[in-house]
């Protein structure tokens, strides 16, 4: 951990966003991580998105569980709402508060062990409501906090510091949302930023969740040689397989999209996500061609990488429960609670 | 582009902008650091090895290093370098036992340097140490040359000056004082090894217009300065009109203040932003009362029976960029004197030319820009005299290097062999997140210099009007400094491409990338690297992947975050040190290392 806080002083030509903003007013408290940990690459990468989107810093919500990962919202947006959970059960309470606030913007950041051990039920729930949210995976094969134990998603053979082989099958959270009706999947790679932040950026405009699994090397504990999570194993198998960006509504651009592109899919707010290449006969919003090709390519050790699914027809959880407009947050108590003969009334409805 | 070359000792000095841009190449992050120690007498003779005159440079130096300081482009003004150099002088406690020891056996050269101002004495400071015998020959009574002809004592007292000097002279120099040397022909003929040529530019200019000589109220600057300081001179009349607005311009009208000047004003042909004169120069200068009146062009002095009454001025306007002017009207400045501040000029008549001395048309000597030589093999230059006017610190860096020359001269190696500059690099790692240096950021403002009050600094004329900074000032001061020398070094194989360094850079100043040439790099990294007199830190390929990182030198804070977050140590923090070579190449190599 640094012994000083991050200068004040900037660079005298950092640019601003429409808010007048530059990235650093994006910035957060400074990281406890190991130096060289991925999660503080991918806190940067969200840092940069935000600020590239012009988030209003209070409308966003920072939701997380336990573990290093899930610390890393403290390192983002000194000035947006945060809560910090139990281990696992971010997707449950961004659930709930996203039910009793539907304007803000909620980012969930989570690891393999938060998601797929303790949290994987909530996590599997919060994907199947659609949720509106960003749900980040920081994902390092390990439980970080708790000093290096295999997590879910380490793959069979994967070695551990000390030389031990891991013997159970590793859970894929990309395959696992694809299989359980996930509308947004994507995965990255820590290390790399311009694939990771248009993605970022993209998700903040999906109408459900979006969920990204982002490969984020434990420096400490799992980035020696016999490691499948490791930066060098990382770099040498991860295949990009799409090349997305995202044209914002009112830009220019969109009228430019060309026949071309592969697929252009128009999101929920009037923005274009453009696929400006993919694999032959690849088609990002049909989730049979896309699981199938995920297995086949995986079958041959490759991660690949990019903004693999999308399907923005499917309402989120507001739309589906046809909640009111207004936020519950933002309600009259007494509208909220009509009282006990507002309740008499309705369970006389059922009597 | 290729990767940086780091073995090259320029590479690195080149971050340190106060260092590069010093002519001396004063080592000014270090003495700040040991003055935020505590540390003034080692700070002062960190300054005096390459400055030699650190308590008056501390107070009058022309401070190039400012201007170029980094704080100065992340923050909205410099460190206040000069003024801290002052600190160190008027702190520090014995030195003599700290200074080169002076062989009893001398060499058997002899050296003679015509004037006693900062360029011949740094040829002594320098020569002296190693055995040679040098004897100085003066016009006037006192050493010191302009500094203490020219520069008023409220800028530099009169025991600062002396006290410099005399470390000089005390180390067994023989100067002859009221010695102006007459003939160069016979001089030469006298016997001595080398002659160094350190006498300035003694002639004020003149102006010549209707009137000019028909009264003796008008005065040459230099001239009235120097009378003013040998007791000559002692007051003024109340209108005093001065013509021209450089340094020496300020000096006569702040002078005229402390001589019974009331209404004192600076007449000026050009606008503000084209003055010769330091802003902070003119900024005292109208702290006093002073008038700067721009856009005026001298016409002609007005006599009436005989009695100067004023002068005539033409009121111009200029175009955008100063270039082009057309004349408004003619106007009319009443005045009791007229003090003339429109530069200094070279002036050899006592320079035989028939010597093989060369001069160019302009009346300079034609002098070589590195080794000093004249064309005459063993008559050296510097200072004022070798290329005009300029200022103390570049008289101590031509005396160096005339030094460097002579020495070399006078055992028969070419004076063009210059002995190389070396340079050392220490890790200052002390422990996780542990460095030897204060390495936090202080967005503390810069300090204002306090003066002395405006009735109390007129009462006489050698009232010193800087008070110093004080020690709260000089607590905080010392703390802007960005130790641009804790140098950030890269080692490429350590690499394993994680970002953490370029996450965490406050200035954005890292990146990673594909090679490619300068232009198209500099527009490409984490923030555009748009100012090309600084460079570019370009690595060898990563192993990873190929690229290379990629460090832009402009704004980097060397804040050390980058080694800190880095997991393997391929950024350190190591402390550079130029080894600067001087005549007695033994003691550049030991170079002043504090205890
Ligand atoms: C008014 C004024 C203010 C200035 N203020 C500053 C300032 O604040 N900061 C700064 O850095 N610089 C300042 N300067 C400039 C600075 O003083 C000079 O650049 C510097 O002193 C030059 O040093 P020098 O050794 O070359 O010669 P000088 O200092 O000019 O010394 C030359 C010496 O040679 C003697 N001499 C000349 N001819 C002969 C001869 N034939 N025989 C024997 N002796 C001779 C002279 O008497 C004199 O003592 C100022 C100059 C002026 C005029
Ligand atoms: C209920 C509960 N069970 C177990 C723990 C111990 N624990 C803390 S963090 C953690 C795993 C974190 O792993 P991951 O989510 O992958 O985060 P990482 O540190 O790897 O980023 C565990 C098991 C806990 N804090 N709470
Ligand atoms: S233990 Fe691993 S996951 Fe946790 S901070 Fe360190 S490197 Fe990152
Ligand atoms: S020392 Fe490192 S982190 Fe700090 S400003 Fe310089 S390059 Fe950036
Ligand atoms: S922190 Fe170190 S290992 Fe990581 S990218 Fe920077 S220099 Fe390379
Ligand atoms: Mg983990």
């Amino acid at each position: 951990m640094p012994s000083i806080a991050k200068p004040l002083a900037r660079h005298p030509a950092l640019k601003q966003n429409e808010l007048g903003l530059t990235i650093r007013d994006y910035e957060g408290s400074m990281s406890t991580l190991c130096a060289g940990c991925g999660h503080d690459s991918i806190t940067a990468a969200i840092v940069r998105a935000l600020w590239e989107i012009s988030m209003q810093p209070h409308m966003l919500a920072k939701m997380s569980g336990i573990g290093c990962s899930s610390k890393t919202p403290a390192y983002f947006v000194n000035g947006a709402h945060g809560f910090n959970s139990a281990h696992g059960r971010m997707p449950a309470i961004t659930t709930g508060a996203a039910a009793a606030n539907r304007e803000l913007t909620y980012i969930g950041v989570s690891g393999d062990g938060d998601s797929l051990s303790i949290g994987i039920g909530h996590m599997c729930h919060a994907i199947r409501r659609n949720v509106r949210m960003v749900y980040i995976i920081e994902n390092n094969g390990v439980y970080g906090l708790t000093k290096g134990q295999f997590s879910a998603s380490a793959d069979v053979g994967s070695k551990s510091k000390r030389g031990e082989p891991n013997q159970f099958a590793p859970i894929d959270p990309v395959m696992l949302a694809l299989s359980i009706g996930a509308t947004f999947v994507a995965r990255s790679f820590s290390g790399d930023k311009e694939q990771l932040v248009p993605i970022l950026k993209a998700a903040f405009r999906h109408r459900g969740m979006a969920l990204i699994d982002v490969i984020s090397p434990c420096v400490t504990f799992n980035d020696h040689t016999g490691s499948t999570k490791s930066y060098l194993y990382t770099r040498k198998h991860a295949v990009s397989a799409t090349d997305a960006d995202l044209v914002p509504p009112a830009s220019e651009i969109v009228a430019n999209i060309s026949a071309q592109d592969v697929t252009a899919v128009t999101l929920h707010d009037g923005s274009i996500l453009r696929f400006r290449s993919v694999p032959e006969g690849y088609d990002p919003t049909d989730r049979v061609k896309v699981t199938s090709y995920l297995q086949q390519r995986q079958q041959k050790g490759e991660i690949i990488t990019g903004l693999l699914f999308v399907n923005e027809h499917v309402p989120d959880m507001h739309e589906m429960n046809n909640t009111s407009d207004t936020p519950l947050a933002r309600m009259p108590y007494e509208k909220l609670c009509p009282g006990s003969a507002a309740l008499e009334q309705l369970q006389e409805e059922f009597r | 582009m290729d990767a940086t070359d780091i073995n090259n000792p320029q590479y690195f000095h080149k971050v340190v902008d106060c260092q590069w841009a010093c002519p001396a190449h004063t080592n000014v992050p270090e003495y700040i650091r040991l003055i935020a120690q505590g540390r003034y007498t080692d700070a002062y003779m960190v300054n005096r090895e390459s400055n030699v005159f650190p308590a008056i440079l501390g107070r009058t130096c022309d401070r190039p290093c400012e201007p170029a300081c980094r704080r100065g482009r992340v923050d909205t003004h410099p460190v206040a370098i000069c003024r801290l150099k002052r600190v160190a002088a008027d702190l520090k406690g014995e030195i003599k036992h700290l200074l080169p020891k002076i062989p009893a056996q001398k060499n058997g050269k002899r050296i003679a340097c015509i004037g006693a101002g900062p360029a011949s004495l740094t040829v002594a400071n320098d020569l002296m140490p190693i055995g040679y015998e040098v004897t100085i020959f003066e016009k006037l009574d006192k050493p010191g040359g302009l500094m203490r002809s020219n520069i008023p004592a409220f800028r530099l007292p009169e025991q600062v000056l002396t006290e410099e000097v005399n470390l000089i002279l005390d180390m067994g120099v023989e100067i002859r004082y009221n010695s102006p040397v007459k003939s160069m022909r016979e001089l030469l003929a006298s016997g001595y090894d080398a002659v160094f040529v350190g006498s300035g530019a003694p002639r004020g200019k003149d102006l010549e217009l209707p009137g000019r000589h028909e009264t003796d109220r008008i005065h040459i600057g230099i001239d009235w300065l120097e009378s003013i300081a040998f007791g000559h001179i002692h007051s003024i009349g109340e209108r005093v009109l001065i013509i021209g607005v450089g340094n020496t311009a300020m000096d006569c009208c702040r002078s005229s203040c402390r001589l019974g000047g009331k209404e004192i004003k600076v007449m000026a042909r050009r606008p503000r932003p084209y003055f010769k004169a330091s802003p902070w120069e003119l900024e005292d200068a109208e702290e006093e009362g002073v008038e700067i009146v721009v856009n005026h062009a001298p016409k002609q002095f007005v006599i009436e029976n005989g009695k100067l009454t004023g002068m005539i001025f033409e009121r111009l306007e200029w175009d955008a960029q100063a270039k082009k002017s057309r004349t408004l009207d003619e106007v009319f400045y009443p005045a009791d004197d007229v003090i003339l501040a429109i530069g200094q000029e070279n002036a050899f008549p006592w320079i035989e030319r028939d010597l093989r001395i060369e001069f160019d048309k302009w009346g300079l000597p034609v002098v070589n820009e590195t080794t000093f030589e004249s064309t005459r093999a063993g008559v050296f230059f510097g200072g004022d005299s070798a290329f005009g006017p300029k200022n103390i610190i570049w008289a101590v860096e031509h005396g160096h290097q005339a030094a460097i020359s002579i020495h070399n001269f006078c055992r028969s190696i070419p004076v063009t062999e210059r002995p190389a500059a070396g340079m050392k690099l220490m890790s200052q790692k002390m422990g996780i997140s542990e460095w030897s240096y204060h390495n936090d950021y202080n967005p503390v403002h810069r300090q204002k210099m306090k003066h002395v009050d405006l009735a109390e600094r007129f009462r006489k004329l050698n009232i010193e009007v800087e008070l110093g900074f004080d020690a709260e000032q000089t607590a905080r001061e010392v703390e802007r400094c960005l130790n641009c020398d804790i140098q950030t070094v890269f080692s490429a194989p350590r690499c394993i491409e994680c970002d953490a360094c370029i996450d965490v850079c406050p200035v954005q100043c890292l990146t990673i990338t594909r090679n490619g040439e300068e232009l198209d790099l500099r527009s490409r990294l984490s923030a555009p690297a748009l100012n090309l007199d600084q460079a570019l830190y370009v690595s060898p390929p990563l192993p990873h992947t190929q690229r290379i990182m990629v460090k832009d030198e402009d704004i980097c804070v060397h804040c050390g975050l980058c080694a800190e977050r880095c997991p393997t140590a391929a950024w350190d923090m190591q402390k550079f040190e130029l080894a600067i070579a001087y005549a007695d190449s033994t003691s550049c190599m030991n170079s002043y290392v504090p205890a």
